[in-house]
């Protein structure tokens, strides 16, 4: 016993010193006040928490994040779901290349393909020029909007949401469908008797890490955004940074956890109505 | 048929659009403007130019290189004694130790960074580098636990136990047989271990000196925003 104890200990040092310490120094820092002249002052105090229970600002903000990651999270399984399957349905020596096509954005980092995005979706940008090449006068604007960040976000999403989508479908067996098929069931039919039912808990994971990661998105909202489009993430960057109000900042954090406690337990209690 | 057709079509452009970001980069970074000006009114290598005299982007490179390697190496003298006892033990609590261990994957980066940020001020870890190095353990140390308990649960048991019964004493065992059967997971690990810091986000508070990859993406942006305004954008 004391040999696992010695080979683990560095990796648990390391865990106490830079997880569970300072998450522990965050949640206290939450039940602290922030001085009007700066720092923090002596907890502990309820006092933070209430002014963000008072504020309708907080609350919308909280609401409207949770509302964004939900639209982007259905938003990204629509445009994953049918090239995923049809990925899976291809032929093999073409599964393997698009796999490879759609896993490849995840290599390249959120800021490069943020800023891909505002060459494209600017004002000045791909979308905009062949609109007004198509006669739009003035065409929408998608940047620094909701609009653009929704946008990004749901592409940032879509490998991750087809990993998740592929793996469900490992269940999915050809010889189903065909009975389903050759029983005189309509394509439409075979899918959604047969197909989605079965590729369920894939949907659900897929739901669950593009919520968690939207809610936790920080550059795309944040450059894409451009200082328009509060979410919870960029309100702590700003309260943390900007403000420099380190009580509201820590609460917002034990809050954006709280949300996905939430989220996880949701995704369990699915889970297991999906599978029974 | 029409609805073979429209499926096609549906397809194409999904993956147009999941493409599109990452490949319109590569020509843009070969514009002749000042901005970004879709289609570009000519091409030129003018911004390549530029980021060799940006000495800043230089050394970001550099830092994040150096930074990923530092990283790396620890990652693996941490992560693979406790990959082997938890993939191999078997004790009551295992389950929690590896929950533990692995749980900053699944928490938003930002409140991680935050959580670290406001530790590290107090100890002024700020802006430097045994900062930088535990701030990005906090990823890379979870990513390598998980990819090489993998690999050490793949490896089987009784080549190993063949070695020992054969009088190999137990580092031995390790060595000439553990080690040699874990390289793949180790090559894996130390990839992802590299891969982690060079696309860290600004948002890792320690990094905030543009010695992230990310820093430099970010001053690079935030030079070409400068220059939209006639002025050049001092990186910095």
């Amino acid at each position: 016993m004391r040999l696992p104890a010695l080979l683990l200990g560095p990796a648990l040092l390391v865990n106490l010193a830079i997880f569970i310490a300072p998450m522990a120094n965050l949640a206290a820092l939450s039940f602290h006040e922030a001085r009007p002249s700066g720092g923090v002052g002596p907890g502990p105090t309820l006092a933070t928490w209430a002014s963000i229970a008072e504020d309708e600002y907080y609350i919308e903000l909280v609401t409207g994040s949770i509302g964004v990651a939900l639209g982007v999270t259905v938003l990204t399984l629509l445009a994953g779901y049918p090239l995923a399957l049809f990925i899976h349905r291809a032929a093999p020596r073409w599964r393997n290349l698009l796999m490879v096509a759609c896993i490849s954005p995840l290599l390249v980092s959120a800021v490069v393909r943020t800023y891909g995005w505002m060459v494209i979706l600017g004002d000045t940008g791909l979308v905009a020029a062949v609109l007004r090449f198509l006669g739009m006068a003035k065409p929408p604007r998608m940047v620094f909007n909701l609009t653009g960040v929704v946008i990004a976000l749901v592409e940032i999403l879509m490998p991750t949401m087809i990993l998740c989508l592929l793996a469900g479908f490992g269940r999915l067996n050809a010889s189903l469908e065909e009975a389903a098929a050759s029983l005189g069931a309509p394509r439409w039919r075979v899918f959604m008797r047969v197909v989605l039912p079965l590729s369920l808990p894939g949907v659900l994971l897929g739901c669950l890490l593009a919520f968690v990661l939207t809610v936790s998105s920080f550059i795309t909202p944040k450059l894409l955004g451009g200082g328009r489009v509060i979410l919870l993430a960029t309100e702590i960057y700003d309260q943390a940074i900007v403000t420099l109000n380190w009580p509201v900042a820590a609460a917002l954090s034990v809050l954006s956890l709280a949300v996905f406690g939430l989220a996880l337990l949701l995704y369990g209690r699915l889970l297991r109505m999906v599978e029974a | 048929m029409i609805g073979r057709a429209a499926h096609r079509t549906l397809i194409a452009a999904l993956f147009l659009f999941l493409l599109a970001p990452v490949v319109l980069v590569i020509p843009m970074s070969f514009s002749a403007d000042a901005f970004l000006i879709w289609p570009p009114s000519g091409f030129s290598l003018r911004w390549y130019a530029a980021m060799w005299r940006e000495t800043k982007l230089i050394d970001a490179a550099r830092n994040s290189f150096l930074l990923a390697c530092l990283v790396c190496a620890v990652t693996l003298v941490i992560a693979m004694p406790a990959a082997l006892v938890l993939a191999r033990g078997r004790f009551r609590g295992r389950e929690a130790l590896v929950a533990l261990l692995t749980a900053p994957l699944l928490l938003p980066t930002i409140v991680l960074a935050l959580a670290l940020l406001i530790l590290f001020v107090g100890y002024g870890l700020i802006g430097s580098w045994p900062g930088l190095l535990l701030a990005h353990l906090l990823v890379a140390l979870p990513y390598g636990i998980r990819v090489l308990m993998t690999a050490v649960s793949t490896l089987p048991p009784a080549v190993e136990e063949a070695a020992s019964s054969l009088g190999a004493p137990p580092w031995r065992v390790f060595r000439r047989i553990t080690l040699p059967l874990m390289l793949p997971g180790v090559t894996a690990t130390a990839a992802t271990g590299r891969d982690v810091p060079l696309r860290g986000k600004p948002d890792r508070p320690a990094g905030r000196r543009g010695v992230s990859a990310a820093g430099a993406a970010d001053a690079q942006h935030r030079h070409r925003a400068g220059a939209r305004g006639g002025a050049r954008a001092d990186a910095g």
